[in-house]
């Protein structure tokens, strides 16, 4: 794919304080698993996201070690108990050593 | 095979092309991971430590038609209390070309161990959840998935 990966994330905005919020996340990569062949009959170099984690405020909440046997376009979500105001840094790491990041914003009222 | 007269008939091209053919469908099969491979990664991250049933529902379906994505939610049942909370899940999967799917790492701050991916599946075959809990324990489950279209390769 040509195109640069996207995140897509959807979260609440505001949160009580306690509630428990679910967070889904999506990026749009091949997740070329290094399996496949080409017309040629060549294995087609594995190019997979291998790390996605979740970080509020700079701390760790969640982290997911992905394999090949994760599909295209993979999804991930999970839950995160509302605290604090404060900003949630998701990453997802490329096998190619780059990094796609968001940054999503949590009120807590 | 009739090799008197030097000429390859007719009947014997075509049972060479059967069995080139059935070789085609068999080759991909062989660098399958199975349940030994599954044991071994286990064995990899917890030596020989037995494994509870129970805490943890894994939800697949049980037929998934296209092999490319199957949705997979892990949901571990836990106070996710700085005391007591579940530290790692691992997926596998008995009959990939690689056995591993998933591992994630849980914190007290995500309030509830659950979470959902899609993977992909070669075929009809067992995946095997792992949990471990910041205690030590650690619970195992597996569900079988049919798989009508393998995702692998194509």
């Amino acid at each position: 794919m040509a195109t640069t990966p996207t995140p897509r994330v959807r979260l609440p905005a505001q949160a009580k304080a306690g509630e428990l919020i679910e967070i889904k996340t999506l990026i749009s990569h091949e997740m070329e698993s290094g399996q496949r062949k080409d017309a040629a009959g060549k294995i087609v170099p594995r190019k997979i996201i291998n790390k996605f984690s979740a970080a509020f405020n700079g701390k760790m909440v969640f982290e997911a070690d992905w394999n090949p046997a994760i599909s295209a376009n993979p999804y991930q979500s999970f839950f995160y108990k509302a605290v604090e105001t404060g900003e949630f840094t998701l990453t997802w790491k490329d096998d190619d050593g780059s990094d796609y990041v968001a940054k999503n914003k949590l009120t807590v009222v | 095979m009739n090799v008197k007269s030097g000429v390859v008939s007719r009947r014997e091209t075509l049972a060479m092309a059967a069995i080139a053919g059935l070789a085609a469908l068999i080759a991909p099969r062989i660098s399958i991971a199975d349940e030994q491979t599954v044991a071994a990664e286990i064995k990899k991250l917890y030596g020989d430590k037995k494994f509870d049933s129970g805490k943890i529902k894994l939800d697949v379906p049980e037929i998934a038609e296209n092999g490319l994505v199957v949705p997979v939610t892990v949901d571990v049942e836990s106070p996710m209390t700085e005391q007591d909370y579940v530290k790692a899940v691992h997926v596998f999967a008995d009959g990939n070309p690689l056995p591993g799917i998933v591992s994630y790492r849980f914190t007290p701050a995500c309030g509830k161990a659950s979470a959902s991916t899609r993977m992909r599946l070669a075929q009809t075959q067992n995946v095997i959840c792992i949990a471990e809990m910041s205690n030590g324990n650690l619970h195992m489950t597996k569900s079988v998935v049919k798989v009508t279209i393998g995702g692998c390769g194509g």
